[in-house]
C-alpha cells in the first residue's frame, strides 16, 4: 500500500530535478523497499546539518539557501518526503486561533502558491477555499473570533449564512447548522510535492541532500554542537536541525547530553474513494465541521475525509523504528464514528466507494503548539517539530522562522509561544507525554472558550500546601507543570461542572474571585505564588554586580536591601524576561522571573554570564514557597507574627529583608505584591512553608483574611494596568512601548544590553505603545467577554490587537490591554505612535466581530486606587500569564 | 406476565459487585486484575454466601462462595468467619504476638484483611464479639504451638477449615447467656454449609473446597478457544473417591445404610460441610443440647429428628480437600461457583461464555476492505451492526452477571433467550426452587502480564 500512495499522493517528474541530485537517487522511485547503494559519499563536515527529508526539513533547507547560507546536508533515513508528509492530507488552511501560528500559514500558502513556477516541480497547489461549519452558537462564536483576526490581517473570509454553505458546496447537509466561517484563499495541494519542489529549489541552491541516511546521535562539546554521527559516517557541523518528526523526541533523547522535544504521535486515520459518479470538481472547497471532529476534501474526483476522534490510539510510545509506519493497520471499527459523522454531513455520499482508510500518525505537543527553536542546553542544536497534524499549513512560515532564528539571531516575528523552551525536562517523561497527547488531540476539534485548561498530566509540581489549599475549595489551573489556584469554592456553593462551565459569557466564578478581590482591596488575602522562577545569583567579588548590570536595564547597584524591577532585554531592546531582582548582599542578588521563564531565562543568563567559576548562578525555585499577602492589613498580620514594626517608615516599599514570622527564621519578605495593592511576598524554605502558613492564617483571622487565587490577582493587576511578560511583554517589545522608561537606567554608568535602540526610540518615538482601554458599552451579564487578541479599532480603522483583559471589580467594568500602531492610511506603512495620537482617537474593541467602544488611558487610574495607596509605590511589575 | 428487558437486568443486576485491584500509573503488579461476583435467589431468603478479601498482613488474595442448607445461618456465619481463620493461620508469629499484645493493651489492631462486599453482604453485628473471642484463642494457641516454621498455605487452609467447624460446634454446645445469641449460635451448628475458597497469591493458586460447589479455570488455547480445567472435586455420591472415604471410616456393617438414594445417611447431598452437628455430634450430646436450647429449636421437627442408622458419628467433615495450581499466561480467569450454576451449564460452556465475554471485542475480526467493492454506506451499516454486537455482549458489565444471564437464560441453541430468561426469572418465590437453585459466581480475571513475568 505505501509504494501505492507513494504514486498516489507524489506524482513528481523526476527528469526535472537537478541533475547532482539525481545521480544521488536511483530511478526506482516507485519502490520503496529496494536496497541501493550509495553513490555519493558524505562530507566530512558542513557548517548545518539537518535531520529529516519531510516537509520541515525541506523547507528550513529551502529557506536557508534562500538566505544565502550553502554549506549544507540534508539527511533523510529513509526516502525525501517519506514519512507523515506523504500521508499528510494536504490541506492549507490559515485558520488558526493563535496569531503566530495565523502568519505562518498565511505565509505558507503564499510561499506554495508560487512554487511550482519557482522550481518547476507540480505541487498540486489549488486554491479551494475552505468552510469551516457550526453546529452550535458557541463554535459560531470561535469561528467568528478567528474570522475578526483573519480580516484585520488582510486575508479574506467571511461569516455565511447555512444557504450560502449550500451554494458553495452541494453535498453538505445544512439542517443542523448555524452558520460557518468561509475561507476563500485556503487551498490543497500535495504535501510530498511541496516537500520535493522545496528541496529541488534547495538543491539548486547548493544544499546536498543524501537519503537512506540516519543520524544516530548528535555530538555536543562544552554546549556547542560539534557534529553529527550517521549509520553512513561522522560530518562535524556548527549546526543541527532536529526535523525528525515524530521521531524527533528519541533523536533528542539519543545523545550523551539530552535534549527534550516533547511530542508524541498518536496514529490518524482519513478515508480515500473512488471518483463519484460525476467526479467532484478539483475547485470544490474543503470542509471542516469541528462539532463532528471531520474534515472532507474534494480528491482526483472523490474525497478524503478524517478527523480527530474522541479516544486516540497513541503509539510508538517506547520508541520504534520508521519501517512500523508502513505497517500501521487500518482500524474500521475506530473510524466508525467519524464515517457517521462524514454520511451524516454528506449523506449523498453513500454510494460512493472506498478506496482505502489511511493510517497516518501524527505526532502531537503538551499545548497543542508545535515546537521550534534553539535547545537550551546545546547551543547550534535547533528544532522544528511537533505540528499537531497541521504541518503542510505552518511548514513554509515555520522553516522561514526558524532560518531566519539561525542566520540573524532571532526571527522577525515573537514565536515564544512556539520556543522548544517554553519546555523543560519536566515535560518530557514518556508517560506524560502518552497521556497528555490522549488529551491534545481530541482538543483539535473541541471548542476552545477562555481559560481552559489541560485535565491530564496534572499535579506534578505543588506547593507544600496544595492538601491545605485543596480541601479549602481551591480551583486549579497548569502553569510549567505546576499547579496553582485559580480561586477558592466557598463551602456549600457549588459550581458548574466543567463541560457546562465552558463560556464565552459571564463565567459563573464571577462573584467568587469578585469577592477575593473585595478581600484584597479592603481586609488581606494570601495567594499561594510558589510556582514562580527564583534564580539565585552571587560571586566572590563584583562580578555578580558588574554581569547583571550589563544584562539588565534597570540599575542594580542600589543599597542591599533593595528590590528593583527590570526587564532582561535583548540587543534590540525588547523583553526577553520581566522580573524583580532583590539585593540580598553586596555580592548576591535573587531573582523572581515568570513560572514558564525557568528554562528560557536559565539558557539566556548561562550563555552570557562570563565562564567564571567565582560567579555561581542557582536555580532556587524548588526551595522556596512564595506566599503574597496582599491587602491594607497585611501590614498588621506580619507585625504581629514577627513582633517588628512593618510600617512604611520602616518597611518602605520595594524593600527586602530576612526576618522571622511565627516561630520560622530566615524568611525573606519582600515589599512587593505584583498587583499595586499594599502587602507583601513571604518566601519561606519550604519546610516552613506549612507552618507560617498556619500562623499568617490564624493571627489574620481577625483582620478578615481569606485564601485568593489568581483570577484575583490577573483582575487586580489589569485595572491597575501592569503588563505581564509572556502575555502583554515579548522580545519584541521595548519598555519606551509600555510606559516603562522609569525601569531603564540609561545612564548607569555603563553599557547595558539593548541600551542603543532604547537610545534610538527614546530620539525617535516608538511605533506601538501599550495602552489600557476600558469597555464603555459593554454589559457584563449579556455581552461576550472579552479575552486576548481582539482587533482594536482607532476611528474605524484597525491599529492593534489586545494581549490581555479582566473585568475590574473597582471600576465595574472590562478592562482591555493591548498595543495601539500607526497604520498609514495608504501606504499601510508604520509611523510613530505618540500620544496625542492615542489619545485623539476614538476607539472600538471587536469581539467576534461585535465592536464594542473603548476609552483609551496611557497610565492608570490613580484616583481611583489613593485610598490606601503611599506615593512611592509604583511598582509595574508582575508575571501572571494565563 | 412477562418481564421487560430493563426489568430482568434490574433483578439480575441487584447482587452484582466488581472490584479492580488498584493501579499504580496504569500498572497493575498483582496477578490478579479483579473479580466480578454476582448471585441470584432461588430459595428466599438466599442461602448461599459469598466472600472476597484482601490479606494485608500476608501476601493474597481470599475469594470464597458458601452454600448453605437447612437455613442460611451456617453460609452465613463462615462467611463471615473462615478468611480470618484462614488469615491467622497464615499469620508469621511475630505478627500473632503484635497482634496479641495489641489486644491486651487496647491498642489498636492491625487491620488482617480488606473486605471487597456487595451492600447487600452483611456481617451479625451481635455475635461479633463471640466469633472474636473464639478467633483469640485460635491465635493463642498457634503463639503457644509456636512450630517455628514458615506457614505452608496447603496446611493453613485445611488447620482454618477445621477449627472453624469445631469452633462452630463448640460455641453450640457451651451456649450463651443472651438468648438470642444462644439461638444463634445453635442455628449456625444446625444447619450447614459447603465452602469453596481460592488463595491467589502470585502465580500460586490453593483451592480448598469442602462439599459441592467447584473451581474451574479457564484456559485460552493456543489458537484462541476456551477450555475447562477443574481444581476442585465435588463431594458428593457422583465422586467413587468420596464415597470410598466414608466407607473407610465407618464399620462395613454401616456400608449399605452410609449412602443411600445417593445421599449421606439417605439425608445429606453433600458430603463434607461446616455445622450440620446432626451429623457430627453422638445422639446424647444432640439430645442434651436440644432439650436445654431455647423452645424454638425443641419444636423444630428437623433439628430433632436423628438421622436413621446413625451409629458411629461423626459421619461428615469440614477438612477441605485442597488443590495447588502454578498459573501460566494461559489461565485467564478462575470461577468459583455453588452447584445452583452447574446443575444447569457444563463446565466447557462456563469456560467458553465467560473466555469470549472478557476477551469481547479483542476477538472479532478486524475489517480490511482489501479489494472489495466496498461503499461508504455498507460499510457504516456493517460498523452499526458490530457495534450493537459488542455493546449487547456489554450489556452486562460484570461476567458473573452474564454467567448468571446464560445459566437461567439459555435455550436449546445455546443463545440467551429473553423470553425464557423473563419467565425463570418471574416465577413465584415458592415455585422457583423447583426449577433453580441459588446460584453465587465469583469469576477472577488474572493479569497474563505479571504471571507471564514470573
Amino acid at each position: 500500500a505505501a509504494g501505492m500512495f507513494l504514486r498516489l499522493l507524489s506524482d513528481v517528474q523526476w527528469r526535472a530535478a537537478h541533475p547532482k541530485w539525481r545521480r544521488m537517487t536511483s530511478s526506482q522511485r516507485s519502490t520503496s523497499t529496494t536496497a541501493e547503494p550509495h553513490p555519493v559519499s558524505l562530507p566530512a563536515q558542513a557548517q548545518v546539518v539537518i535531520c529529516g527529508g519531510g516537509i520541515m526539513g525541506t523547507s528550513v533547507a529551502y529557506h536557508l539557501s534562500k538566505m544565502g547560507w550553502k554549506d549544507i546536508v540534508l539527511l533523510e533515513q529513509g526516502r525525501l518526503a517519506a514519512g507523515t508528509t506523504r500521508f499528510c492530507a494536504g490541506i492549507v488552511s490559515t485558520a488558526r486561533p493563535v496569531s503566530i501560528e495565523l502568519k505562518m500559514a498565511h505565509y505558507s500558502n503564499k510561499l506554495y502558491q508560487q512554487l511550482e513556477q519557482e522550481t518547476g516541480v507540480q505541487t498540486g497547489y489549488m486554491k479551494t477555499g475552505s468552510i469551516s461549519l457550526a453546529q452550535t452558537q458557541d463554535r459560531l462564536i470561535s469561528l467568528k473570533r478567528i474570522a475578526s483576526s483573519l480580516n484585520v490581517m488582510g486575508i479574506p473570509c467571511e461569516i455565511i449564512s447555512p444557504k450560502k454553505v449550500v451554494q458553495l458546496h452541494p453535498l453538505i447537509n445544512i439542517h443542523d447548522l448555524v452558520g460557518a466561517m468561509y475561507v476563500p484563499e485556503d487551498a490543497l495541494v500535495s504535501s510530498a510535492n511541496v516537500s520535493l519542489a522545496l528541496a529541488t529549489a534547495a538543491s539548486r541552491n547548493g544544499v546536498q541532500i543524501h537519503e537512506r541516511t540516519s543520524v544516530s546521535h548528535v555530538t555536543v562539546q562544552k554546549g556547542r554542537v560539534t557534529g553529527v554521527e550517521t549509520d553512513r559516517g561522522r560530518i562535524q557541523c556548527e549546526y543541527f536541525v532536529n526535523c525528525a518528526g515524530q521521531w524527533a523526541y528519541e533523536l533528542g533523547h539519543s545523545g550523551e547530553e539530552p535534549v527534550h522535544i516533547p511530542l508524541h504521535a498518536c496514529e490518524h486515520f482519513y478515508l480515500l474513494t473512488h471518483p463519484l459518479q460525476e467526479p467532484l470538481s478539483s475547485s470544490l472547497p474543503t470542509v471542516v465541521d469541528p462539532d463532528g471532529r471531520i474534515y472532507i476534501r474534494n480528491w482526483q474526483g472523490g474525497i478524503l475525509s478524517g478527523g480527530f476522534e474522541k479516544n486516540p490510539k497513541p503509539l510508538f510510545t517506547e520508541g520504534r523504528n520508521q519501517l512500523e509506519i508502513q505497517n500501521l493497520q487500518e482500524d474500521w471499527d475506530h473510524f466508525g464514528p467519524l464515517l457517521s459523522a462524514l454520511l451524516r454531513r454528506m449523506p449523498g455520499l453513500e454510494a460512493l466507494q472506498i478506496m482505502q482508510l489511511v493510517n497516518c500518525p501524527e505526532s502531537f505537543t503538551p499545548d497543542m503548539r508545535c515546537i521550534m527553536g534553539e535547545s537550551p542546553t546545546a547551543r547550534g542544536y535547533f528544532v522544528l517539530a511537533g505540528m499537531n497534524s497541521a504541518g503542510i499549513s505552518y511548514a513554509g512560515g515555520a522553516g522561514k522562522y526558524l532560518a531566519e532564528w539561525m542566520v540573524n539571531g532571532y526571527p522577525s516575528e515573537n514565536v515564544w509561544p512556539l520556543d522548544l523552551k517554553r519546555f523543560g525536562t519536566l515535560q518530557s517523561s514518556r508517560t506524560f507525554l502518552r497521556h497528555r497527547v490522549m488529551e491534545v488531540m481530541p482538543l483539535m476539534c473541541d471548542l476552545k472558550v477562555p481559560r481552559w485548561d489541560f485535565q491530564t498530566g496534572r499535579q506534578l509540581r505543588t506547593s507544600p500546601l496544595y492538601d491545605r489549599l485543596d480541601a479549602q475549595g481551591a480551583r486549579w489551573m497548569e502553569k510549567h507543570g505546576f499547579e496553582r489556584v485559580k480561586y477558592f469554592v466557598p463551602p456549600g456553593k457549588d459550581l458548574l461542572d466543567l463541560d457546562h462551565s465552558k463560556t464565552f459569557y459571564k463565567p459563573d466564578w464571577f462573584d467568587i474571585v469578585g469577592s477575593e478581590v473585595k478581600c484584597c482591596k479592603e481586609a488581606v488575602c494570601v495567594i499561594d505564588m510558589s510556582s514562580f522562577t527564583k534564580f539565585e545569583i552571587s560571586s566572590t567579588g563584583d562580578q555578580a554586580l558588574e554581569s547583571l548590570q550589563y544584562l539588565f536595564s534597570n540599575d542594580l547597584d542600589v543599597p542591599v536591601g533593595h528590590v528593583v524591577h527590570t526587564g532582561m532585554l535583548n540587543e534590540k531592546g525588547g523583553y526577553e524576561n520581566d522580573c524583580s531582582i532583590a539585593r540580598l548582599s553586596k555580592r548576591s542578588f535573587f531573582m523572581i522571573s515568570p513560572t514558564d521563564q525557568q528554562v528560557h531565562c536559565w539558557a539566556w543568563l548561562k550563555n552570557r554570564l562570563p565562564d567564571d567559576s567565582n560567579l555561581i548562578m542557582e536555580d532556587v525555585t524548588w526551595k522556596y514557597t512564595a506566599l503574597n499577602l496582599i491587602g491594607p492589613r497585611a501590614v498588621d498580620v506580619l507585625s504581629e507574627l514577627s513582633y517588628a514594626p512593618m510600617t512604611a517608615e520602616h518597611f518602605p516599599s520595594l524593600f527586602c529583608k530576612e526576618m522571622s514570622v511565627g516561630y520560622a527564621n530566615g524568611i525573606r519578605v519582600m515589599s512587593i505584591t505584583h498587583t499595586g495593592e499594599p502587602g507583601f511576598v513571604l518566601y519561606i524554605p519550604i519546610e516552613y512553608a506549612l507552618h507560617v502558613y498556619n500562623e499568617v492564617m490564624n493571627m489574620g483571622q481577625k483582620y478578615g483574611i481569606r485564601n485568593a487565587g489568581y483570577y484575583a490577582l490577573r483582575s487586580l493587576r489589569i485595572e491597575k494596568f501592569f503588563a505581564f511578560w509572556g502575555q502583554d511583554l515579548d522580545a519584541f517589545t521595548t519598555p519606551m512601548e509600555c510606559g516603562r522608561e522609569f525601569q531603564v537606567k540609561l545612564e548607569k554608568g555603563m553599557q547595558f544590553l539593548g541600551q542603543e535602540a532604547l537610545l534610538e526610540q527614546k530620539q525617535n518615538g516608538v511605533y506601538k505603545r501599550f495602552t489600557m482601554f476600558i469597555l464603555e458599552d459593554h454589559d457584563t451579564d449579556m455581552d461576550l467577554w472579552p479575552w486576548w487578541g481582539e482587533p482594536i479599532f482607532r476611528n474605524g480603522r484597525y491599529v492593534g490587537k489586545t494581549t490581555s483583559s479582566a473585568y475590574s471589580y473597582t471600576l465595574e467594568r472590562h478592562v482591555c490591554l493591548g498595543f495601539v500602531h500607526h497604520f498609514d492610511e495608504k501606504t499601510g506603512e508604520e509611523l510613530v505612535v505618540t500620544t496625542d495620537f492615542i489619545n485623539q482617537g476614538e476607539y472600538e474593541i471587536d469581539i467576534a466581530g461585535q465592536r464594542f467602544q473603548a476609552k483609551a488611558k496611557l497610565y492608570p487610574f490613580s484616583s481611583l486606587f489613593t485610598q490606601r495607596r503611599r506615593k512611592d509605590e509604583m511598582e509595574l511589575s508582575g508575571y501572571q500569564r494565563e | 406476565f412477562y418481564l421487560t428487558p430493563p426489568q430482568v437486568n434490574s433483578i439480575l443486576k441487584a447482587n452484582e459487585y466488581s472490584f479492580k485491584v488498584p493501579e499504580f500509573d496504569g500498572k497493575n503488579v498483582s496477578s490478579v486484575l479483579g473479580f466480578d461476583s454476582n448471585q441470584l435467589p432461588a430459595n428466599a431468603p438466599i442461602e448461599d454466601r459469598r466472600s472476597a478479601a484482601t490479606c494485608l498482613q500476608t501476601r493474597g488474595m481470599l475469594l470464597g462462595v458458601f452454600d448453605g442448607h437447612a437455613g442460611c445461618a451456617c453460609a452465613q456465619a463462615v462467611s463471615e468467619r473462615l478468611f480470618y481463620y484462614i488469615a491467622v493461620s497464615l499469620l508469621p508469629h511475630e505478627t500473632l504476638l503484635e497482634i496479641e499484645n495489641a489486644v491486651e493493651s487496647g491498642r489498636a489492631l492491625l487491620p488482617i484483611l480488606q473486605w471487597h462486599k456487595h451492600p447487600n453482604d452483611y456481617f451479625s453485628k451481635e455475635a461479633s464479639k463471640l466469633y472474636f473471642n473464639s478467633l483469640r484463642t485460635y491465635w493463642q494457641e498457634l503463639i503457644d504451638l509456636n512450630s517455628g516454621e514458615t506457614t505452608d498455605v496447603r496446611e493453613a487452609l485445611i488447620n482454618a477449615f477445621k477449627r472453624l467447624d469445631n469452633d462452630i460446634s463448640l460455641e453450640a454446645q457451651v451456649g450463651d447467656p443472651n438468648s438470642f445469641l444462644n439461638y444463634l449460635v445453635l442455628r449456625v451448628a444446625f444447619s450447614g454449609a459447603t465452602a469453596c475458597v481460592a488463595h491467589v497469591d502470585g502465580i500460586d493458586l490453593h483451592i480448598a473446597n469442602t462439599g459441592d460447589s467447584r473451581a474451574m479455570l479457564g484456559v485460552q488455547e493456543e489458537d484462541g478457544s476456551w477450555s475447562a480445567l477443574n481444581l476442585s472435586y465435588d463431594h458428593n455420591a457422583q465422586n467413587e473417591h468420596e464415597v470410598e472415604r466414608v466407607k473407610m471410616e465407618h464399620p462395613k456393617s454401616e456400608e449399605k445404610s452410609l449412602v443411600k438414594q445417593d445421599r449421606l445417611l439417605g439425608l445429606l447431598m453433600p458430603f463434607r460441610a461446616f455445622g450440620d452437628v446432626k451429623f457430627k455430634w453422638s445422639i446424647e450430646l444432640q439430645k442434651r443440647v436440644i432439650e436445654s436450647g431455647p423452645d424454638q429449636l425443641n419444636e423444630n421437627e428437623y433439628t430433632k429428628f436423628i438421622p436413621p442408622n446413625y451409629h458411629t458419628p461423626p459421619y461428615l467433615t469440614a477438612e477441605p480437600e485442597v488443590i495447588h495450581h502454578k498459573l501460566r499466561p494461559q489461565d485467564k480467569f478462575l470461577v468459583l461457583a455453588t452447584d445452583g450454576l452447574w446443575e444447569t451449564m457444563h463446565r466447557q460452556d462456563v469456560a467458553r461464555i465467560v473466555g469470549e465475554y472478557l476477551t469481547g471485542v479483542h476477538h472479532q475480526q478486524p475489517i480490511a476492505v482489501g479489494g472489495y467493492k466496498v461503499t461508504l454506506g455498507q460499510m457504516h451499516g456493517l460498523l452499526t451492526e458490530r457495534r450493537a454486537r459488542i455493546s449487547s455482549v456489554f450489556e452486562d458489565q460484570n461476567a458473573a452477571t452474564h454467567l448468571i444471564r446464560h445459566a437461567v437464560g439459555n435455550n436449546e441453541f445455546g443463545t440467551v433467550d429473553h423470553e425464557r430468561l423473563s419467565k425463570m426469572l418471574s416465577l413465584p418465590e415458592e415455585l422457583a426452587r423447583m426449577y433453580r437453585d441459588d446460584i453465587t459466581i465469583i469469576v477472577v480475571q488474572f493479569n497474563s502480564h505479571v504471571i507471564g513475568a514470573y
